[in-house]
């Protein structure tokens, strides 16, 4: 090939090499690319918070069904799932405390009480306490149960998997809802 | 008549009863000197009141660290006096020096060792804590391997030298070289981390007093370090409680002795300093 040309084809293969590679380090333009590839990848459900001034709430389902009340207590007693008695306390659960110590006993104190929680909150506000509660009480102990991002450090197993999955959060929220 | 003397009787007999009953329950009660708490050296601690986490272990837990005997910590303590009397011997059968060899009496030698570190060192330009102060003196100076951390022998050594501090009150040094590394260990404190997105301040400042489950929150102070917990059946380093910490929080723990723990370590020390050095702790 004569020189020139050799030439001409390395710039445009160069240039071809940047193009190509350009969205990768491009930190906000083709921002319809990148955050389609977020919602490819993302394994959790899509959800819309309302804020108003006088609330803020999760008023759709995650799952569009309703959860079941029985599954929701057992997540909330069960340790390796919400273990909400580790900082919760439930008045109803303190009769079967004396027959089943070690799934209903020795509630925690960090948190409220939980009783009459579903006529202090509306079912989208605690939907959003769930959720992540953080965006209720940003300084708040309680860990966001379906979250992924802006986590730091998390533990191999548990990397980019919410606590609880979208139809656990359903259940515990229809177990809540039963605390009047 | 009778009666007037039968109740009187059986009011000397209730009375006895539950004085003797009360009697055997030996509690360390408010104000009686064994509460382990203090009021912090340095204005700026965010805690108004330091109590160590004696003050929130069981009865019997207490029980069993004030005595020298049923203290199982002690065991590794005296473990480390022979380690410090020991002289390591080189493969060509060389014997090189002991602790005690520079040291000589270590009651006098490392009275304030324990309240004092983690130090700075201009050698490394980093903090290090006791466990890595023993180490640079034994490849250093021992012409020995260094002890793998928490490692028997390592553990009883930094136990026994931090138990010639014993009721010694901590105080570290945060200013000067140190600062930097004290700011990265405060920012570590106060860091969400782990899928629970906690960070130490979250139970240890917040909530300390509160029972979460059956375990009472205490402020998570370092002055009984390296400890005898009752959970591991055995003695421990305080970074290995850091891992475990970060691993309840669901978060990726630091390596033993790794620097963001020796700077958390610092943290702490300023966080307890006032409180005596408790080492051998028990606790649960």
């Amino acid at each position: 090939m004569r020189f020139e040309k050799q030439f001409f084809l390395a710039i445009l293969g160069l240039m071809t090499g940047i193009f190509a590679f350009l969205p990768l380090y491009s930190t906000d333009g083709f921002a319809e690319n990148t955050q389609a590839q977020e919602k490819k990848t993302s394994p959790l459900k899509t959800f819309e918070i309302i804020d108003t001034i006088q609330s803020k709430s999760i008023p759709k389902s995650l799952t569009g069904k309703r959860g079941n009340a029985k599954r929701g207590e057992s997540l909330i007693i069960t340790r390796s799932k919400g273990n909400c008695l580790a900082c919760h306390l439930v008045r109803d659960f303190e009769k079967k405390a004396k027959q089943d110590p070690n799934r209903y006993g020795d509630m925690g104190e960090i948190g409220p009480n939980l009783d009459g929680v579903a006529s202090r909150y509306e079912p989208g506000e605690l939907r959003l306490l769930l959720v992540d509660a953080k965006q209720f009480f940003p300084e708040t102990i309680m860990p966001a149960f379906y979250r992924i991002k802006e986590l730091h450090r998390v533990g191999g197993a548990f990397k980019n998997k919410p606590v609880l999955n979208a139809q656990e959060i359903e259940d515990v929220l229809s177990f809540l809802l039963t605390l009047k | 008549m009778l009666l007037k003397y039968f109740s009187c009787c059986l009011m000397m007999v209730l009375s006895l009863a539950w004085g003797g009953i009360s009697g055997t329950i030996s509690e360390a009660k408010a104000g009686d000197g064994r509460e382990k708490s203090a009021v912090p050296l340095d204005d700026n601690n965010p805690l108004r009141n330091l109590w160590s986490g004696y003050y929130y272990a069981k009865p019997e837990t207490k029980t069993m660290q004030l005595d020298d005997f049923d203290n199982p910590g002690m065991l590794y303590v005296e473990e480390g006096a022979e380690l410090w009397k020991s002289k390591p011997v080189t493969q060509a059968g060389k014997e090189n020096k002991s602790c005690a060899s520079c040291h000589n009496n270590p009651q006098v030698s490392m009275k304030q060792a324990g309240a004092r570190y983690p130090v700075y060192n201009p050698d490394l330009k980093r903090m290090i804590n006791l466990e890595q102060r023993i180490n640079l003196c034994r490849t250093r100076f021992q012409k020995a391997p260094a002890y793998k951390y928490e490692s028997r022998e390592l553990l009883s050594l930094t136990a026994f030298v931090r138990n010639q501090s014993l009721g010694v009150p901590v105080r570290v040094k945060i200013d000067g070289p140190a600062k930097p590394f004290f700011e990265k260990g405060k920012a570590y404190y106060y860091k969400r981390r782990g899928q629970l997105d906690m960070g130490c301040n979250h139970c240890h400042e917040n909530n300390y007093g509160k029972y979460i489950r059956s375990n009472l929150l205490s402020q998570g102070q370092a002055n009984g370090f390296p400890t005898y917990r009752l959970k591991w059946q055995g003695l421990g380093s305080l970074h290995r409680r850091f891992k475990g910490c970060n691993q309840q929080v669901r978060a990726k723990p630091f390596a033993l002795g790794a620097d963001e723990y020796v700077n958390l370590e610092l943290y702490l020390n300023w966080r307890g300093s006032g409180l005596e050095v408790e080492t051998p702790a028990v606790r649960n």
